[in-house]
């Protein structure tokens, strides 16, 4: 005789391994171009059996130089990343429905775009003779064109372009999640409206600050694309040295060793900016 | 209160400025894709068809293009098809290892897309893929999974499971609930995931510059058009790609109800 607790748990189990027949393909995939791929990679670094290709990428001046410069332009885009788009975030938290609308289009249209086609119409747009600059001496602004291409200022803009929308969503959701009745509730107390922002609005919507400039520094400090196009070779960054290794030199094992510094770099700073919120959140 | 006026115009006109900001790049290819000029040059001095007819008539930007679809439609069927039944097993599994496969499943957007693409590269190279484009798109596929499972996963939690209990109870088979009575009423997550996985594929280029090799997707193409002459048939290809986008993203919001922006809003 079977009791029906036996059949629950004989139907429970039937259930999880259906479920888990269901994720067989999509984890294979994962396993088989992704995970192992990526760690033989990183395993390159450590095949002649020493720390050479490592103590290379750390303490050689010119790589180390290049690590910092990219942490400083992620660190830069996510510090105007932040600026720029808690105000937006907030003016959304508080439009219309037409005013949404907008905004959804304006951010949503340019995150979709290819960064391929942004990059070239910054290209059009910064140039010496560019757009900007035209518009800037017609204006009677300036005299000699502004350096805004092939430089660290080219770089930000182009970077601040593409990532702004990862910063604005989470910023935005975390707005929308608070209850209006408290900062009414404050104010209606007395206080004015900035202390009440300060002091209510802003502490709740630390959770959305904080995810958003955890995707933006790491996805900022793997850029490739725009560092290499609007940079002109002035501004390098770790991505770009390790495919000049893999695809100049050949030198697989220090691609590797810079690989994995680029890795474990960006997992840190992904669980630290996880840590601080989580803090923040209950302090 | 009047002080409050003031400091909301500002604030209106802040992000307007920033809509601006961020709308520009996309305005300014239009009119330099109808320039009359033989190069780039703004203002155009004319109007003329040129760069389209130059796009159209060039065969090496037409197969690019037909490769670029191509591979971003593979990309989409298998990170849909992998994709959807992964999400169920992530949102509904009680098995205690369902955490780290989670953190596995969105690890692709963190782990910087150059370190797959050389990783790819080396283990590609040695199967002899370089250059086939279902090669690229199953590496898209990897990228494209994380969009898939955080916009299916949202529409999931959302779904009153008594449903399937009680269509089970009237006797429905479970292939016949799940395909008559959930994914139904998943739509909008997945025409959004779908559209996602379409559109990230379609634009992607650091795994396709090293993936593709001499048959090039549409953005290596243009890739390359841009580091050697910048004339103004790109600025033509991506007013075409603008409007792919625009296009598409009117479609999900008009057939996905909006499962785009909420799940963002999340």
């Amino acid at each position: 005789m079977s009791s029906p607790g036996d059949s629950r748990r004989t139907t429970a189990r039937r259930r999880e391994t259906a479920l888990f027949l269901l994720a067989v393909p999509a984890l294979l995939l994962l396993g088989i171009i992704f995970a192992w791929p990526v760690l033989r990679l990183l395993a390159m670094s450590v095949e002649d059996g020493t720390l050479a290709n490592f103590e290379k990428a750390t303490l050689d001046e010119l790589y180390l130089y290049v690590l910092f410069d990219s942490v400083k332009i992620a660190a830069m885009v996510m510090a105007i990343c932040l600026l720029v788009a808690y105000p937006v975030a907030f003016w959304l938290s508080r439009a219309g429905r037409w005013g949404v609308a907008l905004g959804m289009f304006a951010l949503l249209l340019p995150f979709w775009t290819s960064v391929l086609v942004r990059t070239y119409a910054w290209l059009v747009l910064l140039g010496r003779n560019g757009v900007v600059n035209r518009w800037l001496r017609d204006a009677g602004l300036i005299d000699a064109p502004l350096p805004l291409l092939h430089n660290t200022s080219g770089v930000l803009i182009g970077m601040v372009h593409v990532l702004l929308p990862y910063m604005v969503f989470p910023i935005y959701a975390s707005l929308l999640r608070i209850d209006p009745d408290l900062s009414r509730a404050a104010e209606g107390l007395g206080a004015p409206a900035w202390r009440s922002f300060l002091r209510v609005t802003f502490p709740l919507s630390l959770p959305g600050v904080s995810a958003g400039c955890a995707l933006v520094f790491v996805l900022s400090l793997g850029f490739f694309i725009t560092p290499a196009l609007l940079g002109g070779g002035r501004v390098i960054m770790v991505s770009m040295l390790i495919e000049q290794q893999v695809r100049e030199f050949l030198d697989w094992p220090f691609a590797a060793a810079l690989s994995t510094v680029l890795l474990v770099a960006t997992l840190a700073i992904y669980a630290l900016i996880g840590r601080i919120t989580r803090g923040a959140r209950h302090a | 209160m009047r002080r409050r006026r003031v400091s909301q115009i500002l604030l209106g006109l802040f992000a307007g400025l920033v809509f601006l900001f961020l709308l520009l790049p996309l305005a300014v290819v239009f009119p330099i894709s109808l320039s009359s000029a033989s190069y780039l040059q703004f203002p155009p001095p004319g109007f003329s068809w040129q760069w389209y007819q130059r796009y159209l008539d060039d065969p090496s930007w037409i197969d690019a293009t037909i490769r670029s679809v191509k591979v971003a439609s593979l990309c989409t069927v298998l990170a849909m098809g992998l994709g959807v039944p992964l999400t169920f097993f992530l949102v509904r599994s009680r098995l205690p290892g369902v955490r780290v496969l989670d953190r596995l499943a969105a690890a692709p957007i963190i782990v910087p897309t150059i370190i797959l693409s050389i990783a790819l590269y080396g283990v590609f190279a040695r199967l002899q893929l370089i250059g086939e484009w279902y090669g690229v798109a199953v590496a898209h596929t990897v990228l494209a999974l994380p969009f898939v499972v955080i916009l299916v996963s949202a529409g999931l939690r959302g779904f009153d499971e008594a449903q399937e209990q009680a269509a089970a109870g009237l006797g429905a088979s479970w292939p016949a609930i799940i395909w008559r009575v959930t994914l139904p009423q998943l739509r909008p997550s997945l025409v959004s995931a779908a559209f996602l996985s379409f559109i990230s594929s379609f634009d992607e280029l650091v795994l396709a510059m090293f993936l593709s090799g001499a048959s090039m997707t549409l953005p290596k193409k243009m890739f390359d058009n841009i580091m050697m002459e910048i004339d103004p048939t790109i600025a033509a290809v991506s007013v075409l790609q603008i409007l792919l986008v625009a296009v598409a993203l009117g479609l999900t919001s008009l057939f996905g109800r909006g499962a785009l922006t909420t799940t963002i809003t999340r």
